[in-house]
């Protein structure tokens, strides 16, 4: 569900971070208009609205797992998990976490990938939120979802700065509710 | 220098929640896992806020961390001390324009690339990993700064591997560290 739907509709905060999200044609191949959260972390106000909203959405959820997917997910999870007293847990791709891992394979437009979390890193129990830049088809979410649950967690929601037009009206993904910043914009917006 | 010397309080909370994982990625490296300071939102806490008690109030306008354990680090600094925060990635990763930075490994070599426009030549900067090595990497990312003509005030990291000499390799860059390990 988007934030605007969800008490901050007209918020400006919500306005200057999608005004601070690039639009690049054609990344990586024609026809996708890639949303470049890079320039919303050169935006200190922007950045800093970003974690807050999430931070004011989380903090008395009684959250103790902020799960952040590589590479982008590393970006806004770990200032959040900080600021809401959770531990942060990096979803990485294969071969980059030294110890003992769960895998989750998930499917792209072509092929596969696989996300991994630690062995030991989250207990049964323990109330997650799963934090990435982006959603787009949801299954790099869904993958996420899963190794969480695998470890005995509650997934309670998953969080992105923006939601592709594959998630607009749904308001859950694999039954997990999904909270998102903004929707993405076409080059043309830009000013 | 590094505040272990320093003896800081919160420096041996920090120590103990760093996992060495005997044998990764190969035979005879003891990797040095931040992933469980995570998992310690107290002792991950003051690690950022022993950087940000270092950094607050020097100017600093921008904190460039490096791909991808810098991003976990970098951000939450930049944030506390007003900076802007500038991923430095592997190719192929940035959409945009980038300027590229190539850097030696044991055997063969690796790139960093930076967003052109991200950091202007009246930039203070800061550099993030969570480890320095042999340093190499640091000094690309230094090179990165410098080719668009900004200061690098400084490179940090959670843990130092002394006996790898990557101090000794950053164009006389001050490198600060919270941990030592040999």
């Amino acid at each position: 569900m988007f934030a605007a739907e969800n008490g901050l509709k007209g918020d400006p905060r919500l306005e200057a971070i999608s005004r601070a999200i690039r639009v690049v044609p054609h990344f990586p191949k024609p026809g996708i208009m890639f949303q470049d959260i890079t320039t919303l972390l050169l935006d200190h106000k922007a950045f800093k609205d970003t974690v807050e909203i999430f931070v004011d959405r989380y903090r008395d959820m009684d959250i103790s797992v902020v799960a952040g997917v590589e590479a982008r997910g590393f970006m806004f999870g770990p200032s959040i998990a900080l600021a809401i007293g959770a531990k942060f847990v990096p979803l990485r791709k294969p071969r980059k976490l030294p110890g003992e891992v769960f895998s989750e394979e998930y499917v792209l437009e072509y092929g596969t990938d696989c996300l991994q979390m630690h062995v030991g890193a989250v207990q049964a129990g323990e109330r997650a939120i799963v934090i990435d830049d982006l959603v787009a088809t949801g299954g790099t979410l869904s993958a996420a979802i899963k190794l969480l649950e695998r470890a005995g967690a509650e997934v309670v929601e998953c969080g992105c700065v923006i939601g592709l037009p594959e998630v607009k009206g749904q308001r859950r993904l694999d039954g997990k509710p999904l909270y998102i910043l903004v929707e993405p914009r076409d080059i043309d917006d830009c000013c | 220098m590094s505040a272990y010397k320093d003896k800081d309080p919160r420096i041996h909370g920090i120590k103990a929640r760093i996992r060495v994982v005997p044998d990764f990625p190969k035979p005879g490296i003891m990797f040095q896992d931040i992933t469980t300071l995570l998992l310690d939102p107290s002792a991950f806490k003051d690690t950022i806020d022993l950087f940000v008690e270092r950094y607050k109030g020097r100017n600093i306008s921008v904190v460039a961390g490096v791909e991808a354990r810098g991003f976990i680090f970098g951000p939450p600094i930049a944030l506390a001390i007003g900076a802007k925060f500038v991923p430095l990635r592997k190719p192929g990763k940035l959409p945009g324009q980038v300027i590229s930075e190539k850097y030696v490994l044991e055997y063969g070599s690796d790139c960093l690339q930076m967003h052109v426009g991200a950091v202007e030549p009246d930039d203070r900067a800061l550099v993030v990993d969570d480890l320095v090595a042999t340093g190499g990497t640091l000094c690309a990312a230094i090179n990165l700064l410098e080719r668009v003509g900004a200061q690098v005030v400084e490179c940090t990291c959670v843990i130092e591997l002394p006996d790898l000499k990557g101090r000794e390799r950053l164009n006389g860059k001050p490198l600060y560290v919270l941990v030592e390990s040999h």
